[in-house]
């Protein structure tokens, strides 16, 4: 095992960090061990299971499974980076609100591949909700309260949205 | 919920109103702290080295080169902990590393802590453990007829006994040979289901801290924090004073995390050793690995019925697959027929159940403990007999209702009992009449029904104190503290005892705080297992809060000179019933009370019924302070050409007796609904035999190969809460977290025999064994419809 360390800079909810890691680090390592940003989760450490998804340039991103270099310059948002001064995002008071965290441990995956999504897609079919949460397992819920938590946002959004213009 | 004068429903302002958790908003905003988010400062990191053998004599193990790696603080092996524990006082079979024998693939021999994971790992590869293999037992059947010329899995505790046989259970009530006989129609089937696993998202991690001086804490994600306390102590030989057990919010445990497990051990025998802070945290493999989950379970079943449609008598024959380990396996073994006894009645019920030990990870119990594999074969059988008898199955299961406030055949107490409204829900709900025999081949529709425990009556360990507790305070701003040992595991119970904190003492929700998961300062709740929490918690929450309660409303009726039962504390004030615009904010009516009594605190528990059970051998187990009643009906469609069944939509109907919070209810009806959805479709947890592989290991430690459904493998779920209002629940409640497993799994068995006429004996249902199962079956064609319908 290479102990090789490499300084990577890295742009996270906004914020510029230079971060100290092992070459071999992924980007899952480089914020939960060296940024204590704990909210990107690890279930399976080998992108079977999502909990690790954050959302990079746009995309949502197993973050167990890339290699902490390929973050370098672009866009990282974690769950930690959805809430605003404002408060949380309309997402994460509607999963709240519509019981769609049980054990939670799934959650901010879930929460950055829905908020992936309604970014691209302001007011997404049932299926096309399906589809974008098609990469991350919860075991607690059966999807059904995350289903009317993602609808409910989207809604609120169009809303607030609406209320503004 | 409609009041009207004879509804018992207790009138409530919080309860019974969908609300928000009080973790919620941390669980969605990433604030939330589970045992890996943990990092302490000094912190080393753990692995265990694993056995490769499913069975083996452990001859020398040498750890020098690893103890030699820079890097490496730490190197413990068996010796080090050579005290056997385990969940049941009365099986202790495992040591935290074995000691001289390794019993499954995966089994710990050694444990290292180092500075950081790559090298505790490349420490792990410089530790020579030289074994002396031994054949292995991986069929349950071949490890009940072992003869004892190859060691058993354990060594007998009796001359000449077969050690593989970890527990038998035989029981009968009633005349069954008799009820037989007055049958008009008997129905004889085997069934097999195969075993599955919990695959909770999140790894089993721990972390161990030692202060020197002889104080030791343990941050675990358990869901039993007090018998992880207790098993700390006696293993690690300190007194349980010293030990001290942390429980961070749990990513979901379905059973998973109920009962000690190696790593736990291991964090705090490294922290000692060391004098740092420990961590372990599991891979995928190795939960997988780890398990504790369902049983496979081999049946037979003999059910017989009058062609009235009643049940005569029901004869079952069970082996259980138990891997290499006790765990609960004493109680899964009488749970196996204990808990079928409901919601009909059974005039004859014999259950004849052997548990045996065999070279794969430890079975323990999974959501419906012991009671999903008997459900799926007996409701299995109903739908034949039903068929037989001409009856729709819905109108047979009508029949055979047991009724409320009755006792079942083995003599366990039943109190509420919303079945009927149950079948009828569901009846209704998924236009049944309709579907049922009439749906187009290929389509199907089925119905199951179970019943589920609400609790145990008895403590793991034998002791007269209160199952659950807590201490609740009030302070000047009218805020509410409530100390509470229970298992928070994502079901809700932290937030449950807020609410009726909340309820009881009228303040608003976000006015409750609660402390949690800490066995130095919250009182003792046994653990978050067999469906206990809401209904023993919440009977020691209003315990407590009513023991304040009353200090404030008669503090606050001597003010005003009116009756204490005339005050009410709700939505922050202090109200006079008579005349509500008198009152005064809640903060002050708590300011009154303090005056008057001093610092306001309160401690409430609650203990179970000791004497509604059955006076024989076992008659303990399985009695519950109350029990809750599911039905099930779910659609399907069948592709014959590719054997792939497609659960269209589960409807659910389950009496939890009240719902404290709907929303949480359910979530926990839908999240059981999809569980045992998956298991009756795709989930199978199975090791390889040396004719496929390597004996022991397993087929697919990986949540990509063990397949669990995604968003788009799940069926449409529709909840339909029915509330029979409990007399001794709190508010009525009951369980809600596994009773709604049980009926989905027969339902979709059912449902595939609507659609295709062919049965499915044998889970999972998954495209290889429902294709074998229609060439087996030759021709195909939908069954007809039964003369008498269903419509009442």
């Amino acid at each position: 095992m290479s102990n090789m360390t490499e300084i990577v800079r890295l742009r996270v909810n906004g914020d510029i960090k230079e971060v100290g890691v092992p070459t071999h680090y992924t980007l899952l390592e480089a914020l939960r061990y060296v940024l204590a940003l704990t909210g990107s989760k690890q279930g399976c450490d080998k992108g079977d299971c999502g909990a690790c998804t954050v959302i990079l340039d746009g995309a949502p991103t197993l973050a167990c499974i890339t290699p902490v270099w390929e973050a370098e310059g672009r866009e990282v948002t974690t769950v930690e980076g959805l809430a605003g001064p404002q408060g949380p995002h309309p997402l994460q008071d509607e999963f709240d609100l519509k019981g769609a965290a049980q054990c939670g441990f799934c959650t901010p995956g879930i929460l950055c591949s829905a908020a992936a999504l309604l970014e691209r897609s302001s007011e997404p079919s049932r299926l096309e909700i399906q589809e974008a949460l098609a990469g991350n397992l919860c075991r607690c819920t059966g999807y059904a309260k995350i289903y009317d938590a993602v609808e409910a946002a989207a809604k609120r959004i169009a809303q607030s949205v609406g209320d503004t213009t | 919920m409609s009041q009207d004068t004879t509804d018992t429903t207790p009138v409530t302002a919080v309860i019974g109103s969908a609300m928000r958790k009080i973790d919620g908003l941390a669980k969605s905003t990433g604030r939330a702290v589970y045992t890996d988010d943990i990092a302490l400062p000094g912190m080393l990191h753990g692995k265990i080295l694993r056995s490769p053998h499913p069975h083996a004599q452990i001859v020398s193990i040498d750890t020098s080169r690893a103890e030699a790696l820079n890097g490496v603080h730490s190197v413990i092996t068996g010796r080090d902990m050579p005290v056997q524990y385990g969940i049941i006082p009365w099986t202790p079979d495992e040591y935290p590393l074995c000691v001289d024998r390794v019993r499954y693939v995966g089994d710990g021999v050694a444990a290292v802590a180092a500075i950081n994971e790559d090298i505790a790992i490349e420490a792990l590869s410089l530790i020579e453990v030289e074994y002396e293999e031994l054949p292995a037992f991986m069929d349950p059947r071949l490890a009940l007829r072992a003869d004892g010329s190859t060691p058993y899995v354990h060594d007998a505790k009796k001359e000449g006994r077969n050690g593989n046989v970890t527990k038998m259970v035989q029981l009968e009530f009633g005349d069954v040979e008799g009820g037989m006989d007055k049958a008009d129609v008997v129905v004889e089937g085997d069934y097999f289901f195969e075993g599955t696993t919990h695959a909770a998202i999140e790894p089993h991690c721990a972390i161990g801290q030692w202060d020197g001086v002889g104080r030791l804490t343990v941050w675990s994600a358990t869901q039993v924090p007090h018998y992880l306390h207790r098993e700390l102590a006696r293993v690690l030989e300190l007194d349980q004073a010293q030990v001290r057990v942390l429980q961070p919010l749990v990513g979901g445990a379905f059973g998973g995390k109920s009962e000690p497990f190696d790593l736990e051990f291991c964090v705090a025998k490294l922290a000692i050793k060391t004098g740092r802070p420990v961590k372990i945290l599991y891979t995928r493999e190795e939960v997988f690995y780890s398990h504790r989950g369902r049983h496979p379970f081999h049946m037979h079943y003999r059910t017989g019925a009058t062609k009235d449609g009643k049940l005569s008598s029901v004869d079952a024959k069970i082996l259980l697959d138990g891997g290499a380990y006790a765990s609960f396996g004493l109680v899964t073994t009488y749970y196996s027929g204990q808990l079928l006894c409901a919601p009909y009645e059974m005039p004859a019920y014999r259950f004849d159940s052997t548990r045996v030990y065999t070279n794969k990870p430890a079975c323990g119990p999974k959501r419906g403990h012991g009671s999903v594999q008997p459900r799926f074969a007996f409701e299995v059988q109903i739908d034949k007999l039903a068929e037989k008898v001409d009856l729709d199955p819905i109108e047979f299961r009508r029949r055979n209702f047991i009724g409320e406030h009755t006792r079942t055949i083995n003599d366990l107490r039943v109190t509420s009992n919303g079945f009927l409204e149950c079948l009828s829900s569901v009846e209704a709900a998924s236009s049944w009449e309709e579907k049922f025999r009439l749906l187009p081949f290929g389509s199907g529709i089925g119905i199951a029904g179970s019943t589920y425990i609400t609790g145990t009556n008895y403590p793991i360990y034998p002791n007269e104190m209160p199952q659950s507790a807590v201490q609740m305070q009030i302070d000047r701003s009218g805020r509410v503290a409530v100390f509470s040992g229970a298992s928070e595991i994502g079901q809700g119970c932290d937030s449950v005892v807020a609410y009726i904190a909340a309820e009881e003492l009228g303040v608003p929700l976000e006015w409750v705080r609660v402390l949690r998961g800490d066995t130095d300062f919250t009182p003792v709740d046994l653990g978050a297992y067999s469906s206990r929490v809401t209904f023993m918690l919440g009977n020691a929450a209003i315990d407590a809060a009513t023991r304040l309660r009353t200090m404030v409303q008669g503090s606050v009726s001597k003010s005003w000179g009116v009756k204490s039962s005339e005050v009410l504390l709700s939505g922050g004030f202090a109200l006079w019933a008579q005349d509500t615009s008198r009152q005064m904010p809640i903060a002050e009516a708590f300011n009154l009370a303090e005056a008057e009594h001093g610092t306001l605190g309160a401690t409430g528990w609650y203990d179970t019924p000791k004497d509604v059970h059955g006076d024989y051998r076992g008659g303990t187990i399985g009695a519950s302070p109350a029990y809750s009643f599911t039905a099930h009906v779910a659609e399907v469609d069948v592709d014959v050409e590719t054997g792939v069944v497609e659960v269209k939509k589960i409807w659910v109907a389950h009496d939890c007796g009240r719902a404290l919070n709907p929303v949480l209810v359910e979530g926990q009806m839908e999240g059981s609904a999809y569980m045992g959805a998956a298991e009756a479709i795709m989930e199978e947890q199975i090791f390889k035999d040396a004719d496929h592989g390597r004996a022991g290991l397993h087929n697919a430690p990986s949540l990509l190969d063990y397949r669990i459904p995604t968003s788009l493998d799940t069926p449409e779920l529709q909840s339909l809460i029915v509330e029979s209002i409990d007399p001794e629940g709190p508010y009525g409640a009951k369980e809600a977290g596994e009773g709604p497993l049980h009926p989905s799994i027969p339902a979709i068995a059912n449902a595939i025999y609507d659609a295709i006429g062919v049965r499915m004996d044998r889970l999972p249902f998954s495209p290889p064994n429902v294709w074998r199962a229609i060439q087996d079956a030759g021709k195909l064609s939908k069954p007809t419809p039964p003369r008498c319908g269903g419509e009442q």
